[in-house]
C-alpha cells in the first residue's frame, strides 16, 4: 500500500504541474484585450536582451523579464514605450498594436539595446 | 617632527615629480607588507599607511587636509553578492571613524541606493549620520535616478546643485566638482555629461589660478575602461579639456567597484571600491553584475578612499583601504590584494 501511494504521489507533482501551467497560459490568454493574440517573451540576462531582435505579429504582447542581480529598463528609443524599473524577475509587457521597427534600450545601462520588429 | 606618513608620501610625491613609478620602492614597500601595513597606488605609485598605529595629529600642518570618498553603497541590495549592504556600510563608517585623523568630509560618489526607494535613502542617511566627518558631498549614481528622473534624490541629497546635481565648492584652497553623468543617458552609449553641465563646468572653472589643485568627483568612471560594459563616459574628453591647464587634478570615481588607476600628465584617476559588492575585472565575467566571492573574503574587496593633501607636494595622495584591514598583517595582505589588481 505504501508503495503505491508513493507511486500515485510521484504521479501526481507532474501532473499538477502541468495543470498548473496549462491555468495560467489560459489565463495570460483570457487577461488580454484581443484573446487571438500571440505572446512573445524578452529575457533579460547578463546586462543582455535575449533575443536582441525579436520578430512578431501585429497585436503581439511581448514580455521583458529581468533575470539579473540588477534592475534594468525597456525603454523605446522615440518614445513609443518606457517600462518602470524592473528588478530581479520583476517583468514588462507591451502590446505591439501597429508594424514597424521598434529600438529599445535600458535607460539604466545605455550599451543594452535591443529591437522588436513588428510585422 | 615629521611622522613616517609624511615622509612616505613626501618620498612618493617626490617620486612622481621625477620619473614615475619607483620599482624599487615598490619591492621595498612589499617586503613590509607583513607588518601591517596597507599598501596601494598613488598615481601609479605605491603610498602605505599603518592602521593600527595612532600617527601624530600633528602631521597636518597649515592647509593640509584629508577627506574620504565611499561609493556603491547599494542600500537595498539583498542578494547573495552581499545580503546585508547595511552592515557593511556601517563598517565602512566605523573604519572612517576609527582613523586617527578625522577627515574634514566625506565624498559619496553615487548610488547610494539600489533602487531610488526612499526607504533606502532613509537608511543609507541614518547609517552617514553616525560618520566621524558631519559634511558630506554627493553624486548620484544610474540606481539613484530610477524614478521620477532623480526626484527624490535630489531633494535629499542635491539641495542647491544645479541641473541634475552637479555643483562646485573650495576647501582649503582646493577646488572640488562634482559631475553628473548618469541623467539622459542616451541608446548605445556610455555615461553622459550633456552640453548644459559642460558650459557650466568651463564656466566655473574660468578664471581660476592653473596652481589651484581640482577634484572633479563624478559616478561613472571619467576616462575610458572598458566601452563594452559601458564603463566610460561619451563627452569626457571635453570636461578634461577644460582642466588641462591646471596644474594637479584628481579624478575620483565609483561605478565599477574595483581599484582602477591611470595618470595622463597633470591628471590622476582613480576609481573606488564599493562598500557593497565587488565587480569583476573588465571582461572576466559574462557581465558586470554583482561578483560573489566567499563570505570570508567579502570586506577584502570592499572599501574606503582617504584622500591626504599636502601642501608642500603640491599634490593629492589617494590611499585605499579594504573593510577588512584592521592593521593585523591579514589586513596588509588585503591591501595588496588592491595593489595587485592594479598590476595585473
Amino acid at each position: 500500500m505504501t508503495r503505491t501511494n508513493v507511486q500515485l504521489a510521484s504521479l501526481a507533482m507532474p501532473v499538477m504541474i502541468a495543470m498548473l501551467l496549462l491555468l495560467a497560459a489560459s489565463q495570460t490568454v483570457t487577461a488580454k484585450d484581443q484573446p487571438s493574440a500571440a505572446n512573445a517573451a524578452v529575457k533579460i540576462d547578463n546586462f543582455v536582451f535575449g533575443p536582441q531582435t525579436i520578430t512578431v505579429p501585429v497585436g503581439t504582447t511581448v514580455t521583458w523579464t529581468n533575470s539579473d542581480d540588477i534592475p534594468h529598463t525597456a525603454v523605446s528609443t522615440d518614445g513609443v514605450f518606457k517600462s518602470k524599473v524592473m528588478d530581479t524577475d520583476e517583468t514588462f509587457s507591451y502590446t505591439f498594436t501597429k508594424a514597424g521597427t521598434y529600438s529599445y534600450y535600458c535607460s539604466v545601462h545605455p550599451k543594452m539595446t535591443g529591437k522588436v520588429v513588428v510585422q | 617632527m615629521p611622522t613616517k606618513k609624511q615622509d612616505l608620501i613626501d618620498q612618493q610625491l617626490q617620486d612622481f615629480n621625477n620619473d614615475g613609478v619607483d620599482r624599487r620602492g615598490f619591492l621595498k614597500c612589499m617586503a613590509w607588507a607583513g607588518t601591517g601595513l596597507v599598501w596601494t597606488m598613488s598615481g601609479g605609485l605605491p603610498i602605505s599607511r599603518a592602521f593600527a598605529k595612532g600617527y601624530a595629529k600633528d602631521a597636518a600642518k597649515g592647509g593640509d587636509f584629508s577627506f574620504v570618498q565611499i561609493s556603491d553603497s547599494h542600500i537595498g541590495f539583498n542578494k547573495p553578492a552581499n545580503p546585508d549592504v547595511t552592515a557593511t556600510l556601517q563598517t565602512a563608517i566605523n573604519k572612517i571613524n576609527a582613523m586617527s585623523h578625522t577627515p574634514d568630509f566625506i565624498i559619496h560618489t553615487g548610488d547610494l541606493s539600489q533602487l531610488s526607494k526612499p526607504s533606502e535613502f532613509d537608511t543609507l542617511d541614518q547609517v552617514l549620520k553616525g560618520a566621524s566627518a558631519k559634511q558630506i558631498y554627493f553624486v548620484p549614481g544610474e540606481h539613484d535616478m530610477l524614478t521620477d528622473n532623480g526626484d527624490e534624490y535630489l531633494q535629499r541629497f542635491g539641495k542647491g546643485t544645479k541641473g541634475t546635481g552637479w555643483y562646485s565648492f573650495d576647501h582649503k584652497g582646493v577646488h572640488f566638482v562634482g559631475l553628473v553623468n548618469v541623467a539622459n543617458l542616451k541608446a548605445g552609449g556610455m555615461g553622459s555629461l550633456g552640453h548644459e553641465q559642460l558650459e557650466w563646468l568651463e564656466d566655473d572653472l574660468k578664471g581660476r589660478s592653473h596652481s589651484t589643485p581640482i577634484v572633479l568627483f563624478a559616478h561613472i568612471p571619467l576616462w575610458t575602461i572598458y566601452p563594452d560594459w559601458g564603463w566610460g563616459t561619451d563627452d569626457s574628453e571635453q570636461a578634461l579639456s577644460y582642466v588641462k591647464r591646471f596644474g594637479s587634478v584628481t579624478v575620483l570615481n565609483g561605478h565599477i567597484h574595483q581599484i582602477m588607476q591611470k595618470v595622463e600628465g597633470k591628471v590622476s584617476f582613480h576609481t573606488a571600491m564599493s562598500t557593497a559588492f565587488p565587480q569583476p575585472a573588465p571582461g572576466t565575467a559574462p557581465s558586470a553584475g554583482p561578483m560573489k566571492v566567499p563570505a570570508d573574503q567579502l570586506q577584502r574587496v570592499l572599501g574606503i578612499t582617504d584622500v591626504n593633501y599636502l601642501v608642500s607636494g603640491h599634490s593629492l595622495a589617494v590611499v585605499d583601504s579594504p573593510l577588512g584591514a584592521s592593521g593585523s598583517s591579514a589586513s596588509g595582505n588585503g591591501g595588496l590584494g588592491a595593489v595587485d589588481s592594479l598590476l595585473g
